[in-house]
């Protein structure tokens, strides 16, 4: 929640510190707010929104906080805001499930196109929201190649190069003191990139799970932790299993 | 009151039927007093409390006016029409449920009773229960879990139609709690659905029998009703002592290593032994302790929650059998059950409570007229005062049972649903039926449609879930379930017990390439945040046995045999009683006067000579609080005696104010009996000169707004509040369809807290979070109650060194973590290393 604290509190929003990184060649800037900016092209990426989760929940009777799509919103306004981009791509699961996109309340497609305006949105499918974003601005598409990037939802190409990919919601942890500090985090290889899940209530799996073996080479595989106002970048090798 | 100690007058048993007089005198037996007179009171119609020690035949006394009354019943010919349950029994226990049926069923036996007496509990095969339902028992014996499940069934009314009596067991244990205030609800029903019922409450001594009295007896809004009470005094006086040993008694610690030996020669000398201890790190160690020294091979068994349930229920049936020497147990073998011939209670740890003390002791022997016999095993000084503190007060009857407290909203609301998925139900009726159970006596209309709306629709400010409400109130103006899922859901989550997520524990071996093998014994459950703290390679004491951490796989945490003789122990959540105020008066009293200390050994009250010398030993009211230097820091000792939850919590509050004065606070350590707090600047030069001065320091106004401003971010409220949205049914625990459970819970309770804390500051649950903390966990009552004693009775000692007294918190340093917020800067940490480690050229180096 302190990403919330941080998008919404005025002036000292700007004082942040962002990691710069680089995939297949093309430049990449790593926002503690939990966007990847690419400032070649002006390219936005963020990814597993999961819009209208509590509500999906309260469909089927736990009655979930109604206030998580707010919250993401808020959060994806100010990322916005500090980049400017040309254009947003949202990599998919940007829905909790398949009538999350049409049933979201009509004040929070406002804010969306409001955000939209005067920019490209891609909305990417993904395995939560494989029929697209409904009523909405942008394009949705289960895939994009753009910037000399590949986008889509869950990785997939076997050698990974050039790919930005979500899906996995990768989180690492640290060991200090016998403490355990545990944050979502964008995980690179400088070949393929993992984007850290965007909304308020999406948890994270750890790096070491062996859902995330294959996918990158571990000496050179870096996480770009998510902190309460900068990234830390930890080496694969120095993180907690 | 009545007061009862000597054996029954002959007339009174004339009272009793024909079988029942034959019987006691085949056996040679009378029926006591307390018995009678309880039936005589039921018989006129009043609910009773009764309490009695251990071994005073409080069962049997239960039981009687039930067994009476259906023996005088006439028989029911086979096809009258449908009969409802008799009794009710309800015990905190599953255990105790089965075990009681067993000892009831003799005697009914033998008197040739026409009596039908079953269980019910989570293991009752679906056929028995649905037999149950068709053609109810006589007397049904079960746990109040079971009772709310059983109240929420369409056919409720029918069955409980005739109940005449309700028997609650273990009173006391049970009251306390949220299964007590949930039990409390599912009592106001049960008079609703049958008004000529009765109340008997079976309980061991309390220090507030008015309070449980109250709560057998419905309330009515203009006055407050009351139970009858029968105490029965007397059974021997155990015969308790401090273990009296040669070695050194450590001046800190929890191990008690050094009366391994000392312990082992007691068993040796008994029959059965029992011993306690007050956490399951505790029993992990003095089980693997006692089994390094057991030359003779003695059977000695381990006994703890954590424990795989089959391997439990072995140790259970060879101590019933009188197979075993020795258990080591926690908590779990607390209450009532009859362990066969337990000859000696070892209680080793502090007891943190007289009356908990005096209900182990009372495991012993389970003859009312035998002494029991007990030894006490300090694992330190200062528990070497309250075991002397605890002695004393067991001898003078003193008691510190916990109050029963405030009906808790959660729990309410569980309730509300339960009672929806009964039948449709009148806000106004079911007001005033929750009203008349004590714990909700005081609860409010307002506070009472919040929590409607809360099942409803989940009490939000912003209401957009109306269409998909699990309640809807309906034209005719009664609330009802919306659909049959709701229900299958509720009955699917139902009770207050929410565990932490937690992980089974499997013992695998490495094949010859290095590669875990699958399969393995499975040892038992451990708490997923214990893992995380874990990594591979590391060792802990599990099961009895010293573990390797290889791994998780799936929901399993794999360990494989290890060869360390140096383990890392558990260090579980659970089972951590704080000091009771009780104990820690009598702890204070001590201190401040010579004559108490006269019964200490001679190794403790060296000790406190030498602080005296040195420093000072406080008075009874004094708060006493000792700065020194040590190393690069200063520290701060403060003897507060008021348990770890308080001082806890005075920490975080005490650390805040001192880095506003400026002093740098780095941390602080928190035991039952002192805080110790350490700073980089001079806090004894800042007191001194009064900036900020020690009463400024203390005032109780911290309990406003630093308190709010701290709790807000606390993870001991995020704990709290999974719990509370788990009863209140706003989190599954298990969801129709995929029964999940801990870590598998498919959102986080700790999200969820953080949207709505930032949303919705006066929901209802975060309302029910904060009371939970202040009562519990944070024990801000005690704080409260502290602070206002101490005030202007703070004396400051500006040491130049450590007091002999301020030993025991300082050796916890480094042991105890500070549960800090701001995790931020151990990152900080993590990412300078690296930056470090680039710069010296070394490209893998920094070890993680």
């Amino acid at each position: 929640m302190h990403r919330l604290l941080h998008a919404t509190s005025g002036p000292a929003a700007n004082t942040f510190l962002q990691a710069a990184t680089s995939v297949n060649g093309v430049a990449a800037v790593c926002d503690p707010l939990g966007g990847l900016f690419l400032p070649e092209s002006r390219t936005l990426v963020v990814s597993d929104l999961h819009l209208e989760k509590g509500s999906a929940f309260a469909r089927r009777g736990m009655m979930l906080p109604p206030y998580d799509t707010l919250a993401t919103l808020r959060i994806l306004e100010a990322v916005v805001a500090r980049h400017d981009p040309a254009t947003v791509v949202s990599l998919g699961d940007n829905f909790h499930d398949r009538k999350g996109s049409a049933a979201m309340p009509e004040i929070f497609r406002q804010m969306i196109a409001a955000m939209a305006r005067g920019r490209d949105w891609i909305w990417i499918n993904g395995n939560h929201d494989p029929d697209g974003a409904v009523g909405l601005p942008g394009a949705s598409m289960d895939e994009l190649r753009h910037a000399g990037l590949v986008f889509r939802h869950e990785p997939s190409l076997v050698d990974g190069l050039g790919e930005i990919a979500g899906h996995l919601h990768p989180s690492a942890t640290v060991r200090r003191r016998e403490r355990c500090v545990r944050r979502a985090c964008f995980a690179t290889d400088g070949r393929r990139l993992l984007m850290p899940a965007f909304g308020v209530t999406t948890g994270g799996l750890d790096l070491r799970h062996r859902a995330m073996s294959g996918l990158f080479e571990r000496e050179r595989l870096v996480a770009h932790m998510l902190g309460r106002d900068r990234i830390y970048s930890v080496r694969f090798a120095n993180l907690l299993g | 009151m009545n007061r009862i100690d000597s054996p029954s007058p002959e007339s009174d048993a004339l009272t009793l039927p024909a079988p029942f007089l034959r019987w006691f005198a085949e056996k040679g037996w009378r029926p006591r007093a307390h018995q009678l007179e309880l039936l005589s009171r039921a018989e006129a119609g009043e609910s009773t409390l009764l309490i009695a020690p251990t071994g005073a035949g409080k069962t049997l006394a239960g039981f009687l006016p039930s067994l009476v009354d259906v023996t005088r019943r006439d028989r029911m010919p086979p096809s009258s029409p449908f009969v409802g349950i008799h009794t009710l029994y309800i015990s905190p226990l599953k255990a105790l449920a089965v075990d009681i049926e067993r000892n009831l069923m003799k005697p009914v036996g033998e008197m040739g009773l026409p009596v039908r007496i079953e269980n019910r509990t989570g293991d009752t095969p679906q056929g028995k229960r649905l037999r149950q339902k068709l053609n109810p028992p006589d007397l049904l014996l079960t746990t109040p879990e079971q009772l709310a499940l059983l109240l929420s069934d369409g056919e409720a009314t029918r069955f409980f139609k005739d109940l005449r009596y309700v028997v609650l067991d273990e009173l006391h244990s049970l009251v306390t709690s949220k299964r007590g205030h949930l039990l409390s609800l599912g009592l106001a029903r049960l008079r609703r659905l049958a008004p000529r019922l009765q109340t008997i409450g079976l309980s061991a001594t309390v220090a507030e029998p008015m309070e449980l009295q109250r709560w057998l007896a419905a309330q009515a809004p203009d006055r407050q009703n009351h139970a009858g009470l029968i105490t029965v005094s007397g059974g021997a006086k155990p015969e308790i002592s401090i273990l009296n040993t040669e070695n050194h008694v450590p001046w800190a610690g929890h191990s008690a290593r050094y009366a391994i030996p000392d312990i082992y020669a007691a068993i040796k000398q008994h029959g059965t032994t029992l011993l306690f201890v007050n956490t399951r790190s505790q029993a992990e160690m003095l089980f693997q302790e006692l089994w390094t020294i057991n030359d003779d091979s003695l059977p000695i068994a381990l006994h703890h929650g954590s424990l795989d349930v089959a391997q439990r229920r072995k140790v259970e049936a060879a101590m019933a059998e009188n197979r075993l020497r020795a258990v080591v147990a926690t908590s779990t073998l607390d209450l009532g059950i009859d362990w066969g011939d337990v000859d000696l209670v070892v209680h080793v740890g502090a007891p943190k409570g007289a009356s908990r003390l005096a209900q182990r002791i009372g495991r012993a022997n389970h003859r009312m007229d035998e002494p029991s016999r007990a030894i006490l095993v300090p694992a330190n000084r200062f528990e070497v005062m309250e075991c002397q503190a605890a002695l004393d007060a067991n001898y003078i009857g003193a008691q510190d049972t916990p109050p029963v407290g405030k009906g808790a909203l959660d729990v309410l609301a569980q309730h509300v649903l339960g009672m929806a998925c009964a039948r449709p139900f009148d806000a106004l009726e079911l007001y005033e039926e929750i009203t008349s159970a004590s714990p909700y006596a005081d609860l409010s209309w307002e506070t009472f449609e919040r929590v409607v709306d809360l099942v409803a629709t989940g009490g939000y400010a912003l209401r957009t879930y109306e269409r998909y409400a699990r309640i809807r109130k309906t034209k005719d103006g009664l609330w009802r379930v919306s659909n049959p899922f709701v229900a299958q859901q509720y009955r699917l989550n139902v009770g207050t017990i929410v565990e932490s997520p937690m992980l089974n524990v499997r013992m695998v071996k490495r094949n010859q390439r290095g590669s875990l093998g699958r399969g393995g014994i499975s040892l038992g459950k451990v708490e997923e945040s214990f893992l995380e703290m874990l990594s591979p390679g590391d060792t802990f004491v599990f099961s009895g046995k010293v573990v390797r951490f290889e791994g998780i796989r799936e929901n399993e945490c794999l360990v494989s045999q290890a060869f360390s003789f140096d383990p890392k122990v558990p260090s579980y959540a659970g089972g951590k009683f704080p000091l009771s105020t009780y104990l820690a008066g009598q702890v204070r009293e001590m201190l401040a006067d010579p004559a108490r200390r006269a019964g200490l050994p001679d190794q403790v009250r060296d000790w406190l000579a030498l602080q005296r010398d040195v420093s000072m030993l406080p008075g009874e009211n004094e708060l006493l609080v000792e700065t020194f230097p040590r190393g690069s820091r200063h520290y701060m000792v403060i003897y507060a005696f008021e348990g770890r939850l308080a001082h806890q919590t005075l920490g975080m509050l005490l650390t805040r104010r001192l880095d506003r004065a400026g002093l740098k606070p780095l941390g602080f350590v928190a035991t039952d009996y002192s805080l110790g707090i350490w700073a980089l600047d001079d806090m004894g030069a800042a007191f001194e000169a009064r900036a900020p001065s020690l009463g400024q320091l203390f005032d109780k106004d911290m309990l406003g707004d630093d308190l709010e401003a701290w709790l807000n971010e606390s993870f001991l409220l995020k704990r709290t509040f999974r719990n509370c949205a788990v009863i209140a049914g706003l989190i599954d625990q298990r969801h129709p369809g995929k029964e999940k459970t801990g870590r598998q819970v498919t959102v986080s309770a700790d999200l969820i807290y953080d949207v709505l804390r930032m949303h919705e500051p006066d929901h209802i649950l975060l309302e029910a979070t904060r009371n939970d903390a202040a009562t519990g966990l944070l024990d801000i009552g005690r704080l409260g109650s502290m602070l206002k004693r101490i005030k202007g009775h703070i004396t400051h000692r500006r040491l130049d060194r450590i007091s002999p007294l301020a030993v025991p918190v300082m050796l916890e340093i480094g042991k105890e973590t500070v549960h800090g917020e701001a995790h931020d800067f151990l990152l900080t940490e993590a990412a300078a290393d690296e930056l470090i480690n680039e710069a010296m050229g070394g490209a893998h180096g920094a070890d993680g």
